[in-house]
């Protein structure tokens, strides 16, 4: 966090009441959150916590109700329309028609780069996921953490600063998740991109970022923040250290807080 | 016996081929010969009978023996085919005189082509030519036999020509009448059924583009859609016949009023079938309506209107047939089946049922074709 450059998020008192037929549903309530550049913020918490819900309030794909939100000192609906953001979803969300070089030119074609710039991304991108060589597949023939990795591929291929990830390694194994995670840190070692990650393992969260907010539903709120202590190169290994573990405990206290497991 | 290994069909015709020769006589004439042994009575299978019989039982006796599937398949095909062969070959001059046996040995010789087909189906050759050639002809060899037994039937029980012709007469008309044949599909098929298809298509494929687009026509045009689509299409045919005139052109309107609605339905379900996150996707790249449609939800869509290019193949030939019944020009496939009819000539309208249900198959073949090129992607194209 740096107090001088402007802060990418700050949400103050953001709130966000879903009209449901069994009534409102309060999804967010008095957030108060500044994100700086260059930060990995995990947001963690049991699901309805509202931590998904943050996320697409800050890519504009949810308006919220009440408080201010700003994106880069714009609001989320202007910083969307700059593409200011790379969002990667819960699943990959490939298309199936196209390959993996024509996926990740999608968002290309979209803001009309030119061939050549297209062909360059695609391959700076693939080769930052590791999947070069793969171009000509098509999603289908990949298996899920590839899919997964093509969709970051697409995303990064965007070079927004910002990057948007919403819990995209929920549905892979851990050996899977634990190597992605390698990659992600390594690649905003490199990058220096702003990262928003929602998970919700502890170690997941421990282990990536510089912050960690704790949200807990009923309603969806802020209950802690944790600043990491980590180093910013961060092995595999690190997550036997006691350091690591005072984290991840003061993590599940956070959420036990939260009275996230009342029921 | 371990060099036996029975099969159902293989016995059962066995059993029906002792019983076809224990009963004797296989024609009427045959029977008056045998009762008067002086008389000189021509009869069928003078010859032959012998031959069939052995022909079945030798090719089902073999069947039964361990001998590798192909041999046993080519043994029933060879026996089963040259069998009914001889029998509707025998049949010729003597029609309507057929007894029990003549259909015992038929019913025996398609239990074997049965068991042939049965045998050709388990086998699993490991090169791609031999697999297209059995994808070909299993197909080929039930089809035969749904005309051996229409030709065997017709012709031994001698139904009359009104009711049902056997195959080979609609053939030889076919054969006779191709320049009648060509100058019908010509009037019907590539001028009705095409123009009314390829405009009914476009137009229900606008609409459903333009409802999508305009949120008061899908609140007040798709309603009314489905209204208009339960009326009996048929029904308007004499209309159009009053507002287009006689020739094709009123016969392509009701191909339109036809395949308008199930391209206007499917389409619209088709660019709702796109999922929620794909379009999230979209909205965060700020992508317009128009790069939404064509990047994400057209082709999303392809599989239904594929679905409603394939029911419409049908339905606009059907609709330019029947339409044809309420006034036409002196040409045309439904106006030959009306008249032909009124006339007996039952060859002449099967002729032209044949020569509608080919190019109904080819027509939905090729949209088969182009949609497994275009939906390659899809999970029912690409298997899994």
């Amino acid at each position: 966090m740096s107090g001088q450059s402007p802060a990418v998020v700050s949400a103050s008192k953001l709130g966000l009441t879903f009209q449901t037929n069994d009534g409102p549903v309060q999804a967010l309530s008095n957030v108060d959150l500044t994100i700086g550049k260059g930060e990995f913020v995990s947001f963690i918490g049991p699901s309805g916590c509202g931590k998904t819900t943050l996320l697409r309030v800050i890519a504009d794909l949810e308006k919220p109700t009440s408080g201010t939100i700003l994106v880069n000192g714009i609001s989320p609906e202007q910083a969307r329309e700059k593409r200011a953001y790379g969002y990667v979803f819960q699943a990959a969300a490939l298309f199936p028609w196209r390959t993996i070089e024509r996926n990740v030119a999608l968002p290309l074609e979209i803001i009309g780069l030119s061939q050549a710039e297209q062909a360059e991304r695609i391959k700076r991108t693939l080769e930052l996921v590791n999947l070069s060589g793969f171009e000509k597949k098509y999603p289908w023939q990949l298996s899920g953490g590839m899919q997964q990795r093509a969709s970051i591929a697409r995303a990064l291929a965007f070079d927004a600063d910002l990057l948007l990830m919403d819990e995209p390694f929920g549905a892979l194994d851990e050996i899977v998740r634990d190597h992605l995670n390698e990659q992600l840190l390594d690649l905003w070692d490199r990058t220096n991109k702003t990262i928003c990650f929602v998970t919700h393992s502890i170690p997941e969260a421990v282990y990536l970022s510089t912050r960690i907010v704790v949200m807990s539903p009923r309603p969806g709120r802020v209950t802690d923040i944790i600043e990491s202590t980590l180093p910013r190169k961060r092995p595999l290994d690190i997550r036997e250290t006691p350091e690591f573990l005072a984290i991840a405990a003061r993590v599940r206290d956070g959420l036990r807080a939260g009275h996230s497991y009342e029921d | 016996m371990t060099w036996l290994k029975p099969s159902l069909q293989a016995v059962l015709a066995l059993l029906l081929c002792l019983i076809a020769f224990a009963l004797g006589a296989m024609s009427k004439p045959e029977a008056a010969a045998l009762a008067q042994p002086t008389a000189t009575i021509a009869y069928p299978y003078m010859g032959a009978k012998g031959l069939i019989i052995g022909l079945l039982l030798i090719a089902a006796l073999v069947s039964m023996a361990k001998l590798t599937s192909i041999v046993e398949a080519i043994m029933l095909f060879v026996g089963a085919h040259a069998a009914a062969w001889l029998l509707i070959k025998g049949i010729a001059g003597f029609e309507g005189t057929a007894l029990a046996p003549y259909f015992l040995l038929l019913a025996a010789a398609w239990l074997l082509a049965w068991r042939c087909v049965a045998l050709l189906s388990a086998l699993r050759p490991s090169q791609s030519v031999a697999r297209n050639a059995l994808r070909l002809v299993i197909p080929a060899i039930f089809g035969a036999w749904i005309l051996i037994i229409w030709e065997a039937v017709t012709r031994g029980a001698g139904i009359p020509f009104i009711l049902l012709p056997p195959p080979s007469a609609i053939g030889a008309r076919i054969a006779n009448s191709l320049p009648i044949l060509g100058s019908d599909v010509r009037q019907t098929i590539f001028k009705a059924v095409l123009v009314g298809y390829v405009v009914g298509n476009l137009a229900g494929f606008i609409v459903a583009i333009l409802a999508d687009r305009v949120p008061f026509l899908r609140r007040g045009l798709l309603p009314i859609g489905n209204m208009v689509s339960a009326l009996p299409i048929i029904g308007v045919a004499p209309i159009m016949v009053m507002w287009f005139g006689f020739d094709w052109p009123s016969k392509a309107a009701v191909v339109i009023i036809m395949t308008f609605f199930p391209m206007l339905v499917n389409t619209v379900a088709g660019l709702a079938a796109s999922g929620h996150m794909e379009r999230d996707l979209m909205r965060t790249y700020a992508s317009g309506y128009w790069p939404t449609l064509l990047k994400l939800r057209l082709p999303a869509a392809m599989p239904f209107i594929f679905n409603a290019l394939k029911i419409n193949s049908t339905l606009a030939l059907i609709g330019a047939i029947v339409a044809e019944f309420f006034g036409t020009p002196v040409v045309g496939m439904g106006f030959r089946i009306s008249t032909e009819v009124g006339r007996m000539n039952i060859d002449m309208v099967w002729a032209e049922i044949a020569v509608a249900a080919l190019a109904g198959s080819v027509f939905y073949g090729v949209v088969a074709l182009v949609e497994r090129a275009v939906t390659f992607w899809h999970p029912s194209v690409r298997g899994g």
